[in-house]
């Protein structure tokens, strides 16, 4: 193929696909610019709003007056504590059906990723009904336990994926050496299933980061995550665009250096392994 | 090659996952089925009472419902043609070498990062907005007269939004398949005198069908269920515009308190969701022997 490509066609190429990622890079450019100003400029032209004096005002202003920390911190607690479970009930269930299939281990694995497809407002009324009587309605940890189960058929799938390239004749020798099951999953299969277990941790805290529907629906104000923050500037009052910008620039931050890490695992875990 | 022993330490192992999972999946929805046949308003002080498919039908004959059926199919019909299209060919073209090719990647799958509430709010706020958003500022720019996104075409507008946030997705997968696709194979075409076209349709395109299937199907799961961008933005309307089968149920459910016609609403839902499903399934499934 390199044969074939001049530098010529290399130019128009490159200037091709830098125009079509700046494009669709384009809004998250924008609104991390736009935080960099005050609420006056920010609804100026946008030639005017980059022309304008540069301030952190409105960081200060989120954290101050929205007390933006809070919020932070919710999410932080829910992505990772519901990733951390549902990866401590997981990693034993990917564990066995990987080294131990029966017969019906595939059955078990599509009807595990067939409570993913079932769309959460069939079970809105029940959850939130639920939530209200055992008084979880807007608390960590009914958001935890939720984002756990939301987070169990993707967590076993691709650690499922990644066990399944580990060859089997390793267990087996720890296993002649005198291995317990626990010995064997602790000292000999972690170790190589690390890479595995890390990039389904990060795809999980990610995905749990953003989910809005839940968060939406089951918190109000104490366990809010950012997805909730940010819809609160759905009915703002007075001028918010500078505010706005930077409470996303933060909340978004964070998940994508996380993603631009996981590019490539993000693709098995998002497909369960059909695409790789 | 597994022992009596390890069989049984096995089963211990898997089965909190599927306890868990299977009271999640069953415990809520028989209660949904249940509350979908009863007349149960949180707002009416009185015992609820047995009403038959007095709430489906209710439901099923709501000018509302054939309106939302029609949203929810027009937000994955369009969003899917976009980014099944236009991450074909931006995947073709960041396939071909150039410089830079990682910092491009990084940008191009960076809005599939971005929280729903996010994305929405900031195409609202900054971008669509009649008075401040940027197409406002380009079209006064132009002597045009702005454009109210939301309010002309709300609907084109948020599959607009949520063709943004998927297109990352399709593209990333179109381009891991085409990555491995055997350039040995290509350049024997290409010796043999195979043209740039004849090669596309006969080696690239045969090869991209089995991923494009998978874009399909896991987008039209997600897309089925679109909330939070509708909830953030027009809120289902200018009237009911732009509300789709989800948040239809969740204006029964938690905005006018109707549990029963919520719930038969969210059965409907789980059986639209549950036809796709089906498909989703046995396409994976197929995976799974490969």
């Amino acid at each position: 193929m390199a044969r074939s490509t001049t530098t010529n066609s290399k130019v128009i190429v490159t200037i091709g696909a830098w125009l079509v990622g700046f494009l669709i890079f384009f809004p998250i450019l924008w609104i991390f610019l736009m935080s960099f100003h005050t609420e006056g400029d920010a609804i100026k032209s946008p030639f005017a709003m980059l022309a304008s004096p540069w301030t952190t005002e409105a960081y200060q202003a989120v954290q101050t007056q929205n007390s933006y920390g809070k919020f932070f911190m919710n999410s932080v607690v829910i992505s990772v504590g519901s990733t951390v479970l549902a990866l401590i009930i997981g990693i034993p269930a990917a564990w066995s059906m990987a080294f131990v299939p029966g017969k019906k281990t595939k059955d078990l694995l599509m009807w595990m990723l067939s409570t993913k497809m079932m769309p959460a407002v069939g079970v809105l009324i029940p959850m939130y009904l639920g939530f209200k009587v055992t008084g979880l309605l807007d608390t960590r940890t009914g958001l935890v336990a939720i984002g756990t189960l939301i987070n169990l058929p993707i967590v076993i799938w691709m650690l499922y994926t990644y066990f399944k390239e580990i060859p089997g004749e390793i267990l087996e020798a720890a296993r002649m050496d005198g291995a317990s099951l626990t010995s064997e999953i602790i000292h000999v299969l972690t170790p190589m299933a690390l890479p595995g277990i890390a990039s389904t941790l990060l795809l999980n805290v990610i995905l749990s980061w953003n989910e809005a529907f839940w968060s939406l629906q089951l918190t109000t104000s104490d366990a809010a995550p950012l997805t909730q923050f940010i819809a609160s500037f759905s009915a703002p009052e007075g001028l918010f665009y500078a505010k706005l910008s930077a409470a996303s620039t933060m909340a978004i931050a964070p998940i994508l250096i996380m993603g631009w890490f996981s590019q490539k695992q993000l693709v098995r875990g998002l497909t369960f392994g059909a695409v790789k | 090659m597994a022992t009596q022993h390890s069989r049984i330490a096995a089963r211990f192992m898997v089965a909190p996952s599927v306890v868990l999972l299977f009271l999640w999946m069953i415990v809520p929805l028989v209660t949904t089925i249940y509350f979908s046949f009863l007349d149960y308003k949180l707002l009416v002080p009185k015992p609820s009472t047995w009403a038959g498919f007095d709430n489906y039908y209710y439901f099923l004959t709501d000018r509302t419902f054939l309106a939302s059926i029609l949203h929810t199919l027009a937000i994955v019909l369009g969003v899917l043609f976009i980014t099944v299209v236009g991450g074909i060919l931006l995947a073709l073209l960041m396939n071909m070498p150039f410089w830079g090719q990682g910092i491009v990647r990084v940008l191009v799958i960076a809005p599939f990062f971005v929280m729903p509430t996010v994305s929405a709010l900031v195409w609202k706020n900054m971008f669509m907005n009649p008075v401040n958003g940027m197409f406002a500022h380009i079209a006064k720019g132009l002597g045009l007269q702005p454009f109210d996104f939301l309010s002309q075409a709300p609907l084109l507008s948020i599959i607009g939004i949520v063709a943004w946030q998927w297109l990352p997705f399709a593209t990333l997968i179109l381009l891991t398949s085409l990555q491995s696709l055997d350039g040995e194979q290509q350049e024997a075409a290409e010796m043999d005198g195979a043209s740039v076209l004849s090669r596309f349709f006969y080696l690239t395109v045969p090869h991209l069908t089995r991923a494009v299937t998978v874009v399909i199907l896991i987008q039209t799961i997600f897309l089925l269920a679109v909330f939070a961008e509708i909830f953030v933005t027009t809120s289902g309307g200018p009237g009911t515009a732009t509300t789709t089968i989800s948040y239809l149920v969740y204006i029964q459910s938690l905005v006018k308190y109707d549990v029963g016609a919520g719930s038969a609403g969210g059965i409907i839902a789980v059986i639209l969701a549950n036809i796709v499903a089906f498909f989703a399934m046995r396409m994976i499934g197929k995976n799974l022997d490969a």
